[in-house]
């Protein structure tokens, strides 16, 4: 039974396509599912960075593409979660080494043998972006609830769209705080805005920075606020129905110091 | 003072301003992004028109505008004849030749942007005076996302209320 | 017939070429990053309102076809009827695409299109209308897509110089390594250090501005601290380097100083005192990010 391709996109660079990616994987491998996570961001990589194999590397993917190597010789198996592994891409090449269809061949082969394949895709909507759709039957949209990233997300959700790709969303980087004051879009209204199904809710923790750091993925801690949201939304891809949690909770004592700190 | 009460009571912070730029924007980028939507909504406009004039559909023109904080949609249809009220037989004997006029229609409030054309606007045997503009600062709903797909059975599901 | 639209005088240029003669050629400098989401335009609009403010001429070109954004971080997204294919196409002239930015006279942008496709861009044009806007304005700041594809390329086309964003994060750092390689030093880069978090720093838990400089060694223009007041500036659409006082707005003019050429103090960034407000309102629930 050949494995959910999904593709992590968003339009926008820089709001947690990578990371993500890589928590998300890692959410998916700790519940015992066989994870495997493409990076198709082919001469700007960051997904080995984020997971901290980035002196791991012998093959990558354009490599796989060339024939010179075959998929398993490319494919890094993280040690720290079992069933997970990491194809990255090219750092000295262009994105038009690999062409859709190639893309989409390696994405199938890897799909014989995992239950997930989690395509990181790189910022845009250019050959990068369409080679990384080119691979996937369901998308995963990021966005931060910002107006420019929810303007683009909503140029990727046509583009999906239009080839029949199922997705979901998830709004990442929420300050919740700042909701509260008026300041920033509340997850209700990119909902809207989108009108697609939400998978997840991340707020902004400036733990990922730190983690990012030490290219250890979040979810490696199971006492971090966020790792209890990516496993959520692990299970909520495997079709269970779990509760969003409201981090823009109406206490009016946190109204009162946000209004008196923000003046 | 007044905005320490705006933020204490949750009300219009820069959000609220981003939200309805946002959705201004996203009316404007779709509509660039179907034009073949607009080439239909065009023919059915001019059809329905066309019920109560005649209409000159080579010189139909419709585009849209935005001011500062609406989107309108303004329909150039040119009126080449009306015919007369029906008499007893209800036959159309004479017509009157009137010169080019404006028809403008309102915006559509409901999902699907056919625009229906209002009875005051296009039927008068009177052409409507060019000069007149009418306000046409409706919000223009969103035209039906075609692609509104739900995966995984569960339908939008909105963020429970329980902790 | 009545019909909405900007008369053209409001959106024209006055031709300085025409009532000076000869004149220098404007600067024109491309802002770059490889990695999405690091301030490429936050830094253009804000630069471009700062050189603006200081009585130059500028042009602000949105290189991002396709996601244009630069329009609605100026707030100008109402007022686009034309963009850079059009020009590059011929079917509309310079003039009629130039918006005038709604705070500064001087200040122009020639936004993106938003349904077309980067590679619908002809590099060979590119340049050339770089080189026209070149004539007309002091500085001509493009904002350049994330990634280094087919718009990266043309949005470099016809530039001089490079002003490259990077946060204090490994993954941007890399991309900026990437591209600062790709650009050679024919562009002179510069770099601005974005959305650094002071307090993180202290803790060892980011990147500081001399670790960061020790990797990438390239001349530095600026740094600006992490500011969520940024969030509410582009809901609003009302640049940051508008306000006369704060410290990004400082920042801002700051760097554009330094690009005119006037000697200016090192960038630093203070350390905000966490306040007795902010840890009570931590403490009900109101996380500070």
């Amino acid at each position: 039974m050949s494995a959910r391709k999904i593709v992590i996109t968003s339009g926008k660079g820089g709001v947690g396509k990578t990371t993500t990616t890589a928590n998300l994987g890692a959410a998916l491998a700790k519940r015992g599912k066989r994870v495997i996570l493409v990076d198709a961001d082919i001469g700007l990589r960051n997904l080995d960075l984020v997971l901290g194999l980035e002196k791991r590397i012998v093959f990558d993917l354009v490599e796989v593409a060339e024939g010179r190597c075959q998929l398993r010789q490319a494919l890094i198996k993280d040690k720290r979660f079992e069933n997970l592994s990491v194809l990255p891409a090219a750092q000295t090449r262009d994105k038009d080494a690999v062409t859709e269809a190639q893309f989409a061949a390696i994405v199938d082969q890897a799909a014989e043998i995992a239950d997930y394949v989690l395509i990181d895709c790189p910022a845009g909507i250019e050959g990068g972006f369409r080679n990384a759709i080119a691979g996937a039957n369901e998308g995963i949209i990021v966005t931060t609830p910002e107006v420019s990233a929810i303007r683009d997300a909503d140029r990727v959700v046509g583009k999906l769209a239009e080839k029949n790709v199922p997705m979901r969303l998830v709004v990442n980087r929420l300050r919740p705080e700042m909701v509260r004051s008026g300041d920033m879009l509340s997850v209700d209204d990119v909902c809207e805005i989108l009108a697609i199904e939400l998978v997840g809710i991340v707020p902004d923790d400036e733990e990922v920075i730190d983690t990012t750091n030490r290219g250890e993925p979040i979810v490696l801690d199971e006492t971090a606020r966020l790792s209890a949201i990516y496993d959520k939304i692990a299970r909520r891809l495997e079709g269970e129905v779990v509760a969003f949690t409201n981090f823009e909770n109406q206490s009016f004592f946190g109204r009162l110091f946000g209004a008196l700190k923000a003046g | 003072m007044i905005d320490f009460f705006k933020k204490l009571f949750g009300q219009s912070g820069s959000s609220a301003t981003a939200k309805e730029r946002l959705r201004l924007v996203l009316m404007t980028d779709h509509i660039a992004l179907a034009p073949d939507m607009i080439e239909q909504m065009k023919r059915d406009l001019v059809d329905v028109i066309s019920r109560y004039v005649e209409v000159d559909r080579e010189k139909v023109e419709v585009n849209f505008e935005q001011e500062d904080r609406a989107l309108a949609m303004l329909a150039n249809i040119p009126i080449v004849a009306v015919n007369r009220p029906k008499g007893g037989d209800g036959e159309k004997t004479e017509r009157t030749e009137q010169p080019e006029a404006v028809a403008k229609t309102e915006p559509p409030q409901e999902e699907t942007p056919v625009a229906t054309a209002s009875p005051a606007v296009a039927a008068a045997p009177n052409v409507a005076s060019p000069g007149a503009h009418a306000a046409t600062n409706g919000n223009m709903a969103p035209p039906k996302r075609r692609r509104r797909k739900k995966s995984g059975g569960a339908v939008n599901p909105k963020p429970a209320t329980a902790h | 017939m009545h019909v909405l639209r900007q008369t053209q005088d409001e959106n024209q240029p006055q031709d300085a070429a025409a009532i000076t003669g000869a004149r220098n050629l404007g600067r024109a400098i491309v802002i770059t990053s490889g990695k999405g989401g690091v301030g490429k335009t936050t830094t253009a609009a804000n630069l471009g309102t700062a050189l603006a403010q200081r009585g130059a001429r500028v042009a602000l070109v949105d290189a991002d076809v396709g996601l244009r954004n630069l329009d609605i971080v100026l707030g100008l997204e109402s007022r686009v009827k034309h963009h850079l294919l059009d020009v590059l196409d011929e079917t509309v002239t310079l003039d009629d695409a130039l918006v005038s930015d709604k705070h500064s006279d001087t200040l122009f942008l020639l936004a993106a299109a938003q349904t077309r496709e980067k590679d619908e861009v002809d590099t060979d044009k590119m340049r050339a209308l770089v080189q026209q806007l070149r004539e007309r304005f002091d500085y001509v700041l493009i904002d350049c897509p994330a990634g280094i594809e087919m718009g990266f390329k043309n949005a470099i086309a016809g530039a001089e110089e490079a002003i490259v964003v990077c946060t204090p994060e490994v993954s941007a750092v890399r991309d900026v390594d990437r591209v600062v390689g790709l650009l050679g030093n024919r562009f002179k880069p510069q770099l601005v250090i974005n959305r650094l978090r002071p307090q993180l720093v202290k803790k060892g838990k980011m990147l500081s501005v001399d670790d960061v400089n020790a990797i990438l060694r390239l001349p530095l223009l600026g740094v600006i601290a992490d500011e969520p007041e940024i969030i509410v500036t582009t809901n609003k659409g009302e640049p940051i380097a508008l306000r006369k006082d704060g410290q990004t707005a400082n920042a801002y003019h700051a760097i554009a100083a330094r690009i005119a050429g006037e000697d200016v103090a090192a960038p630093t960034v203070e350390l905000k005192k966490e306040s007795f407000l902010d840890k009570l309102g931590a403490f009900f629930g109101g996380r500070r990010s």
